[in-house]
C-alpha cells in the first residue's frame, strides 16, 4: 500500500515509533539506521536515547520538552532530507564449532530438515548474514540471511538456561548468545568471541549493518580461542 | 580504616543500587536498568540535598540492615509506608519522608516497604561507585553497575562520597505523596490495531492482578485474556517502560526498567508517564485496572504530575 509508509506510532507519551515498513529487508533497516544516523549527529531537542529495530526507529523522549505532534512533525521534515545512502558496513568473520557437545540442537533439527547434521553446518557456515539491529541482550545481534534450507520456528518450549556464547538459528535469523539466558532459539554451535566487553568501545562487537561470515573451527580450536579471549571454559 | 562507608550486616530480600539508568545503552540491546519508581527516588534525593539522579538504594519487599562506618551520614528513606529503625546511640523509630543524621557505629534497619513493592534510602552526598556507561544502575543479569552488578551480600561495603554529615537541623517532606488506587491510564498501541475491539474494551474495564511472576523486568498480570485479531507476533521493535505486551496466550505483561530492549510480541498500550512510578510500586496480588487517554492529554498529565513533583520538593522543611 503505497503511501502507509512512514508510520508514527505512539508508545506512551515520552515514546515515538517511527515505523518504514512491515517486513525484514535490507532496504527499510538502511532508512532506520539512516535516521538513527542523522539524529546521532545531530541531535533533536528532548530525545534522550534511539533504538534502531528491524523495520522501525524508536525515539524516547522527555515529554516536559516535546509534544508527541511536534515531534513527529520534525521527523517528517528529516525524513524529507534522509540520505538514501546505508551506513558503511564492515566484513566481520566470526569461528564457530559445531561440535555435538557444543550443539545441542543441531542433530534433532538436522533430522527434521532431511540433512546431515554436517550438512545443515555447512549450510550455515556457508551463507553471509546482515546485521539488523541490537536487542535483547547486551550486544546481541539479529543476523538476517539464514538459508531457506534451515529455516524452523522457534522452540515450542523455550530453554530456561542457554549457556553462553551459543550460536542459535530461528526463522531467518541467526544469532550469538552473549550471556546465559532464557532462549528459545535452536542451538547449533557456540562462537568463542566476546560479543559484549564493556572495556571495549564501542562495546559491542557486532553493530547494525555489519556483514557476517561464519568459520567452522574443530573442538581444539574452539578452546584456544575461547582461552585467548579470556572466555570461561 | 577504610574509607566512609555503610557496612551491609543483612541484604534485604533484593536491595541494588539504582539511579535513572542509562537510556543510551538500548542501541547496544542493553537495559535501561534505573529505579523502578523514580518518584519516590527523587523525592528521597531531594530530602538529603541531592540531585534528583543520585544513586541510592532500591529495597525490594523486604529491607536491609546497615552500619554506618563514617563519622557522620544523612539518609532519608522513600516509601508509602515502612520506617528507619535504629540501633544503637540515639535509637528509635524514624518514619518515611524524612532525614536522620547517624553517627559511626549506628545500626538501622529498614522495616518494609509496605503497601509498595519498592523504597529507596538516599544518603546525602551519594554512594562513591563507578558510572558504566553513564549510569551507577544495576543490571544483575548482565552483571555490571551497582555494587559489582549485583544485589547487596551481607559483608558488602558501600563507599560514601562524604564522612561528614551536612549541619542543619533534619528535613521533612510537608505532605507524603498520595497513595491512590485509581487506574493506571494507558495510551493505546503501538499494535492495539493487532487486537479485536473486544481486547481493547477488556483491557480499559477489566481488573487485573499482579501475579507472583513479577520482577524488575516486568509485571505478568492475570485477567481476562486480550486476544488477538491473527498472530501476536511483530517483528521485533523497542520497549518502553510502561508498555503492555501481549503474547499469544492472551496474558499481559507489563515491562518495567529492567525490560529487554526489544521484544517481538504485540503492545497493546503504554502507561503513561504520570502513572509509571505507580506502576513501579505495584506488587504480586495488587490489583490493577487501566483507563485509556490519548497522548496530549497524557502530555498534560505529565506536565500536571511534575508541578505536583516539584511543589512537593519546595515543601521541604526542617524538623
Amino acid at each position: 500500500m503505497s503511501g502507509a509508509w512512514p508510520r508514527f506510532l505512539p508508545q506512551g507519551d515520552a515514546a515515538l515509533v517511527v515505523e518504514f515498513g512491515a517486513a525484514i529487508d535490507a532496504a527499510t533497516n538502511a532508512r532506520v539506521l539512516a535516521l538513527a544516523e542523522v539524529l546521532t549527529r545531530a541531535p533533536v531537542a528532548g530525545v534522550v536515547a534511539t533504538v534502531p529495530t528491524f523495520r522501525s526507529l524508536l525515539l524516547q523522549y522527555d515529554p516536559l520538552v516535546r509534544d508527541f505532534a511536534d515531534l513527529v512533525a520534525e521527523m517528517r521534515a528529516l525524513l524529507a532530507a534522509l540520505p538514501d545512502h546505508a551506513p558503511p558496513s564492515r566484513s566481520v568473520s566470526l569461528p564457530v564449532c559445531y561440535a555435538a557437545e557444543l550443539a545441542p540442537d543441531l542433530a534433532d533439527i538436522a533430522a527434521r530438515l532431511g540433512l546431515s547434521a554436517a550438512a545443515a553446518a555447512g549450510l550455515h557456515a556457508a551463507a553471509e548474514y546482515r546485521v539488523y539491529m541490537l536487542g535483547f541482550l547486551p550486544g546481541f545481534a539479529y543476523m538476517g540471511g539464514l538459508p531457506e534450507r534451515l529455516r524452523l520456528p522457534r522452540r515450542a518450549t523455550p530453554r530456561v538456561r542457554v549457556p553462553p556464547r551459543s550460536v542459535a538459528i530461528a526463522m531467518e535469523m541467526t544469532a550469538i548468545y552473549p550471556l546465559e539466558s532464557p532462549g528459545g532459539w535452536h542451538l547449533i554451535g557456540a562462537a568463542p568471541v566476546r560479543l559484549f566487553d564493556l572495556a571495549a568501545d564501542p562495546p559491542t562487537l557486532l553493530r547494525p549493518g555489519d556483514l557476517v561470515r561464519f568459520r567452522a573451527v574443530g573442538r581444539t580450536e574452539y578452546d584456544d580461542l575461547a582461552a585467548a579471549a579470556g572466555l570461561p571454559t | 580504616m577504610t574509607g566512609p562507608a555503610l557496612r551491609v550486616i543483612e541484604p534485604g530480600l533484593h536491595t541494588t543500587v539504582q539511579d535513572c539508568g542509562r537510556p543510551a545503552g538500548q542501541a547496544l540491546g542493553v537495559p535501561v536498568s534505573g529505579a523502578l519508581d523514580t518518584e519516590t527516588l527523587r523525592l528521597a534525593n531531594a530530602l538529603v540535598g541531592n540531585p534528583a539522579a543520585e544513586a541510592a538504594l532500591e529495597i525490594l519487599h523486604l529491607g536491609p540492615v546497615l552500619e554506618v562506618a563514617a563519622e557522620a551520614v544523612r539518609v532519608a528513606l522513600g516509601a508509602p509506608a515502612g520506617m528507619l529503625e535504629i540501633d544503637g546511640p540515639g535509637g528509635g523509630h524514624v518514619p518515611p519522608w524524612q532525614t536522620l543524621t547517624l553517627r559511626r557505629g549506628a545500626r538501622i534497619a529498614v522495616r518494609g516497604p509496605h503497601r509498595a513493592s519498592c523504597a529507596y534510602l538516599a544518603v546525602a552526598g551519594g554512594f562513591d561507585l563507578p558510572a558504566v556507561m553513564g549510569s551507577r544502575a544495576t543490571y544483575v543479569r548482565g552483571g555490571f553497575g551497582g555494587l559489582s552488578g549485583r544485589t547487596l551480600a551481607a559483608g558488602d561495603a558501600l563507599k560514601l562520597r562524604r564522612d561528614q554529615a551536612a549541619a542543619g537541623p533534619e528535613r521533612r517532606l510537608g505532605q507524603p505523596p498520595a497513595e491512590y488506587g485509581m487506574a493506571l491510564r494507558v495510551v493505546f498501541g503501538p499494535q492495539d490495531d493487532m487486537f479485536t475491539d473486544a481486547a481493547r474494551q477488556t483491557l480499559c474495564s477489566a481488573e487485573y492482578v499482579v501475579t507472583h511472576d513479577a520482577d524488575r523486568m516486568g509485571l505478568r498480570l492475570a485477567g481476562p485474556p486480550l486476544r488477538h485479531v491473527a498472530a501476536a507476533d511483530i517483528v521485533s521493535d523497542g520497549t518502553a517502560f510502561g508498555a503492555i505486551q501481549v503474547a499469544g496466550d492472551g496474558r499481559p505483561v507489563l515491562l518495567l526498567a529492567d525490560r529487554q530492549t526489544t521484544g517481538g510480541y504485540a503492545k497493546i498500550a503504554t502507561v503513561c508517564t504520570a502513572d509509571l512510578p505507580r506502576a513501579g510500586r505495584l506488587r504480586p496480588n495488587d490489583r490493577v485496572r487501566f483507563a485509556p487517554i490519548d497522548v496530549a492529554a497524557a502530555q498534560a498529565l505529565r506536565r500536571w504530575h511534575e508541578w505536583g513533583i516539584q511543589a512537593m520538593i519546595a515543601a521541604i522543611t526542617p524538623v
